[in-house]
């Protein structure tokens, strides 16, 4: 395992009493490509403000390479940002964006040129030195605010959703560009998003967060498969989420009956909450499913079918390439590993109750 | 659709015709005539009150005019750059309060605002009596040029704070953060990025506040007491005192091709801040 590049201990940071970021702890490794996942208002921005040095927190501490860089300014830290609306100096041409690092460094101009020319052959936008930016199209102004950050040489790049203003085809295209990016150069990459389909594609490791506080830290397949939380289970994905008993290890009751599971470690006859994807659910004949139910609405998506069966008073929504009728009596079926059981949610009612 | 919305134009062609282009044909033609204006058929063609203008005593008031114009335009970017800086970036909560002070002058009567300067000034005014009492001699600005100037900063400081102000509080903050992350600090961030980001600013600055003061004559009549004879006064005085509409035109006109040199000067300088790739410019 590389070493701890970037460590956020007991960080807080609060507008207006409302807290934005609530005592996060975290760690990030040399060369790791980490997205902070949320809904907007997650403290995402947040938090990726702070390891820049835009945002002071309020407690707790940002360590870069060991060393405590709370009070260091922005331009003193050796983290580049990507913003999300680019932020270009529109009154500069493409060279002279990407050259603004380095001139405040004073490179020489032999050794500038050829980094800028580099830099320019990464992004794909060789010739365009005196192209002025507000003649690019959006995606050619990434490319540059990428090569403006990368032209550095930064151990860190922070991304704060840098393709949202993106078409999706580009977007698609530009997630491929980023990740072969992050490989060739070997940079740490922090990447925030809210959209967990591009969170899960690109990252070594999601942190998924909600309310200032972290829910789950993992890889893409870890959070996807064993949401640790109904929020987690919603926010990644489609979910059935159902409410359920552990009777014993490996055997959980919902939907009126017992289920062989793959799941332990509960006390006996915990409440939990219990997940299932749409796609691990099969559709059957009606004898012959382990649940039975009744199609209630269909709809096309493309590559799958979505449909809602409503069996004993819950919809269950199911992805199928397979279509139903509406109306149509339906069994419904999954494998033990299909089921995931998660601890019961604690919500802030009741906590306060 | 797009001629009914034409239609909505011609009200402002029409004011336009009778208002500006007439009465300027109209002026360019007394320049050109000598004789009666009010018996068309004593009007002739001629190029002497061009040909008078170019007279040490004229020059010399042209002279004077540009000067004076230039000193205020300059002094009230110095002064009112800060300001503008300043005022965009306190609190939004402060701004509306702190850009209200410095536009309230303008509410008030030109007229009245330049009297009050007077009163000010004046060799037995508020400034030497406060001498005075602090047992200071007295000082002798008014009538005299430095009071005209100091009469023309008051009068034309907000028009310089004001697009100064737009400008700089439309700049993206992003982009100012994005220089920090790159490694500049706040002075180079100023010099490389606001200030040439704010240079359409500052062009419409100078040229609002350097077309009135050219022009001027109830300021440099008020506080230079009759002694500063600018370029305005020297048109007023030919349309109301030698009634000479023929010079006096040849006057507007002159003065006019000047400022429009003046100004087409500044927007080269802002279209070569600018770089490359055709921009549009303004003239």
């Amino acid at each position: 395992m590389s070493r701890k590049i970037i460590e956020l201990k007991n960080l807080t940071k609060s507008y207006n009493g409302t807290k934005a970021v609530d005592n996060i702890n975290l760690f990030i490794r040399e060369n790791e490509f980490i997205t902070l996942l949320g809904p907007s208002g997650c403290g995402k921005t947040t938090t990726l403000r702070m390891i820049g040095g835009f945002e002071n927190p309020d407690s707790g501490d940002i360590l870069f390479e060991g060393v405590r860089i709370n009070d260091l300014p922005p331009y003193k830290r050796n983290i580049n940002t990507i913003f999300q609306r680019y932020a270009l100096f529109t009154h500069m041409n493409v060279y002279e964006n990407i050259a603004f690092g380095l001139r405040i460094k004073k490179t020489p101009k032999d050794e500038m040129d050829r980094r800028i020319k580099k830099m320019l052959k990464l992004v794909e936008l060789e010739g365009f030195e005196k192209r002025h930016v507000d003649s690019l199209s959006g995606g050619q102004q990434q490319r540059v605010a990428i090569a403006r950050a990368l032209v550095n040489e930064p151990k860190v790049l922070l991304l704060d959703e840098p393709l949202a203003a993106l078409d999706l085809k580009l977007r698609k295209e530009m997630q491929i560009e980023l990740m072969d990016m992050q490989k060739n150069v070997g940079i740490t990459f922090i990447y925030v998003t809210h959209d967990q389909e591009e969170a899960l594609t690109m990252s070594d490791t999601v942190v998924v967060m909600n309310n200032g506080v972290i829910q789950q830290v993992g890889s893409p397949v870890d959070i996807y498969n064993e949401p640790k939380n109904r929020f987690v289970a919603d926010f990644i994905g489609e979910s059935n989420i159902l409410e359920g008993v552990m009777i014993e290890d490996y055997l959980v009751e919902f939907a009126g009956k017992k289920f062989k599971c793959v799941d332990k470690g509960f006390q006996h006859n915990e409440p939990v909450d219990v997940v299932i994807r749409p796609e691990d659910i099969d559709v059957t004949r009606r004898e012959d499913g382990l649940l039975e139910g009744v199609v209630t609405s269909v709809v096309f998506k493309g590559v799958h079918y979505e449909m809602l069966v409503e069996s004993n008073g819950f919809e269950y929504m199911i992805h199928s390439t397979d279509m139903q009728e509406v109306g149509s009596e339906v069994g419904l079926t999954f494998g033990p590993e299909d089921i995931h059981v998660m601890k019961r949610e604690v919500t802030e009612i009741e906590k306060q109750g | 659709m797009k001629n009914r919305a034409k239609l909505l134009a011609y009200p402002y062609i029409v004011w336009m015709a009778i208002f500006i282009v007439i009465p300027l044909l109209l002026v360019f033609f007394y320049s050109i005539t000598s004789g009666n204006i009010y018996e068309p058929s004593s009007l002739s063609f001629t190029l002497e009150h061009y040909s008078k203008f170019f007279d040490m005593l004229y020059l010399n008031v042209i002279w004077k005019s540009f000067r004076l114009a230039i000193i205020s335009t300059v002094l009230c970017l110095v002064l009112g750059y800060p300001v503008a800086y300043i005022i965009s970036k306190s609190k939004q909560k402060h701004r509306s309060l702190l850009l209200l002070f410095f536009l309230l002058p303008i509410w008030m009567n030109f007229l009245l605002r330049t009297y009050a300067w007077m009163a000010i000034l004046s060799p037995n005014g508020f400034l030497n009596k406060a001498l005075e009492f602090f047992g200071l001699p007295p000082i002798e600005i008014m009538p005299g040029q430095t009071a005209v100037v100091l009469g023309m900063i008051y009068n034309f400081l907000p028009f310089m704070v004001l697009p100064i102000y737009t400008v700089l509080s439309k700049i993206d903050k992003n982009v100012l953060e994005a220089a920090a992350d790159l490694g500049a600090n706040s002075f180079i961030t100023f010099i490389k990025i606001i200030l040439p980001l704010s240079v359409p600013g500052i062009v419409t600055g100078i040229t609002m506040v350097f077309m009135p003061a050219v022009s001027t004559f109830v300021i440099s009549r008020l506080l230079g007491g009759g002694k500063e004879l600018l370029i305005g006064n020297l048109i007023e005085q030919q349309f109301t005192i030698y009634r000479d509409w023929h010079f006096g035109s040849a006057l507007s006109i002159i003065l006019m091709i000047m400022i429009l040199v003046s100004m087409a000067i500044m927007s080269k300088v802002d279209n070569n801040n600018n770089d490359d790739e055709g921009r549009t410019a303004m003239w």
